[in-house]
């Protein structure tokens, strides 16, 4: 099974890796639509997944339903368990905003809200009242800090967050996301819609926030995958067909599938 | 011809056309504007604003009693009308594939398309013929109903220009539901929504019909919404199908107050309002 040989890869010499996140023949439909068949996939605390596959193939599918969002999606269905954290996903008793206040996102393109780039930050400590209203400034600072950006910004805490560059605004989203202090972070291509220099910022980025944060990313881009992550999935046509460390996927895959989309054959 | 040549000229020729038609399209406006003033501004003094009319024949005097009752009803019937409006657009967003969304939007759309002076009747068999008595609430009333279907609507479509991105941002920090339409999302189309209900403020502060069956009008001063009451649209019609010259100077005076009404409140709203962040990106 490539799962537990992976654990074993990535956490050498611990018995027991603290699993962050996980699946467990997880399905999940459309309507009548099925696209994601039989998910069940294990990922360790502070280590960064990515998630790659052709369009399509149901990786956005399986982020969105790791914080439900596709509750919003009338006749959503779905079997099996995702566990985060500690909850069951998809446990009615779990409460959907604890669920996603532990479970932070960030989208393809940037969707700062129309607000000052301090407001934006401030909103999820301000609404879960996690620290003291007085305190939020040092909040405000210290995750604009960790998203790299406070530097940029910290001279114009007041002026709209829609007039920052494209890279700007996604790593105030990553900020935002950040504001809630999640245990995971998901990140849905964040760097699709951005330039190379921008994207080289949001990936050194990953490469800090790994060290407090689980990540999963979902990512077209193989480098980037090859680049930021130590574990990679690799989804084709709804299911899971591999899942292994990304040098053993990018270096000596299992499945012919594999070989042929990270060689650029197919996807 | 050269092709490149004959292009050209037709971008012109388009262009043209388009300046012919916003000519044609803000001529009447400021001929109406001209008119008004040319003809009313001569009887406006501050003795127009602050005293009531006299009768036929002396001079001076003025429609105080039809600014106060027009302000009250139309203030009334924004404080009935913009709640159930705003609301009503809120929810048909919210849930735009539900039954009573679907119906509410084709009532409203026929209500939309229904002429003012049916209002005033339907206003008047509801209230007034059940009071016995015509009364500035009914007036009120009547213009509520004139505004709800179109602050129903726009709020409606100013929701769905939001984009679904912010929505999901909101959802995704752990926003539950209605704190996301309510401070995100409404948050954000506030300025669209504030439009539309002036709009519709500035549309029934006009609206004559609906209140010849229910306010009636009145000649004296009247703060009391449950006796007739004055308005500045029902003064214009009396006094300028009235037999005297002078009523048709007071006639289009009125309605050279009654357009500054409108647009005083409207540049108010517009500067509380002022949009400082672009919605889109």
């Amino acid at each position: 099974m490539t799962a537990t040989q992976a654990d074993r890869e990535a956490a050498p010499g611990t018995s027991a890796p603290e699993v962050a996140l996980e699946a467990r023949a997880f399905s999940f439909s459309y309507g009548p639509r099925q696209t994601l068949f039989d998910i069940s996939i294990r990922m360790q605390a502070r280590s960064v997944t990515a998630i790659i596959g052709p369009s399509g193939c149901g990786k956005s599918t399986f982020l969105r339903s790791v914080n439900r969002m596709n509750d919003l999606i009338p006749g959503a269905g779905y079997q099996g368990e995702i566990r985060v954290a500690g909850m069951s996903v998809f446990d009615p008793s779990t409460d959907l905003v604890t669920l996603r206040r532990q479970v932070g996102m960030v989208f393809q393109r940037p969707n700062p809200f129309p607000k000052t780039i301090f407001d934006n930050v401030a909103y999820g400590p301000r609404l879960n009242a996690l620290v003291p209203r007085r305190e939020i400034p040092e909040v405000v600072e210290q995750c604009l800090r960790q998203a790299a950006l406070w530097d940029e910004v910290k001279d114009r805490l007041d002026q709209p967050a829609t007039g920052l560059s494209g890279g700007q605004q996604q790593r105030l989203c990553i900020a935002r996301a950040l504001g809630n202090r999640p245990e995971v972070l998901l990140m849905d291509e964040p760097c699709s819609a951005l330039d190379p220099i921008a994207t080289q910022k949001i990936e050194e980025l990953i490469f800090e926030l790994k060290q407090q944060y689980t990540i999963v990313i979902v990512t077209h881009n193989m480098q980037q995958a090859a680049r930021v992550s130590n574990m990679t999935g690799f989804f084709d046509a709804g299911r899971l067909i591999e899942f292994d460390a990304t040098t053993q996927i990018f270096t000596a895959p299992k499945h012919e599938r594999t070989e042929a989309y990270i060689t650029g054959r197919f996807g | 011809m050269n092709r490149l040549v004959w292009r050209r000229w037709k971008s012109r020729i388009m262009v043209g056309l388009m300046i012919g038609a916003v000519v044609v399209a803000v001529a009447p406006l400021l001929l109406i504007l001209g008119t008004l003033v040319a003809r009313g501004a001569g009887s406006i003094n501050l003795a127009f604003f602050t005293q009531l009319p006299v009768p036929a024949g002396e001079t001076g005097g003025g429609v105080a009693h039809a600014i106060v009752g027009t302000l009250l009803m139309v203030g009334v019937a924004g404080l009935i009308g913009l709640p159930i409006g705003i609301g009503a657009g809120m929810f048909c967003a919210e849930y735009p594939k539900n039954r009573l969304a679907t119906v509410a939007r084709f009532v409203a759309d026929v209500m939309n398309g229904t002429p003012s002076i049916v209002i005033g009747v339907f206003a008047w068999t509801l209230i007034v013929a059940k009071q016995k008595h015509f009364s500035g609430f009914a007036g009120s009333a009547a213009l509520a109903m004139i505004m709800i279907p179109m602050v129903m609507r726009t709020t409606e479509e100013m929701i769905k220009l939001v984009p679904h991105s912010l929505r999901e941002a909101a959802l995704a920090l752990g926003y539950a539901r209605w704190r996301t339409s309510l401070s995100v999302v409404v948050r954000t189309c506030l300025p669209g929504i504030v439009t539309g209900s002036l709009l519709a403020i500035a549309r029934v502060a006009g609206e004559t019909a609906p209140l010849l069956f229910t306010a009636l009008g009145s000649q004296f001063m009247s703060r009391d919404l449950n006796q007739p009451m004055a308005a500045l649209p029902l003064t214009v019609f009396t006094y300028a199908t009235g037999p005297y010259d002078d009523w048709h100077r007071i006639a289009w005076a009125t309605a050279l107050v009654l357009i500054m009404v409108v647009l005083v409140l409207s540049l108010l709203a517009r500067i509380a309002t002022r949009q400082r962040f672009d919605v889109r990106q």
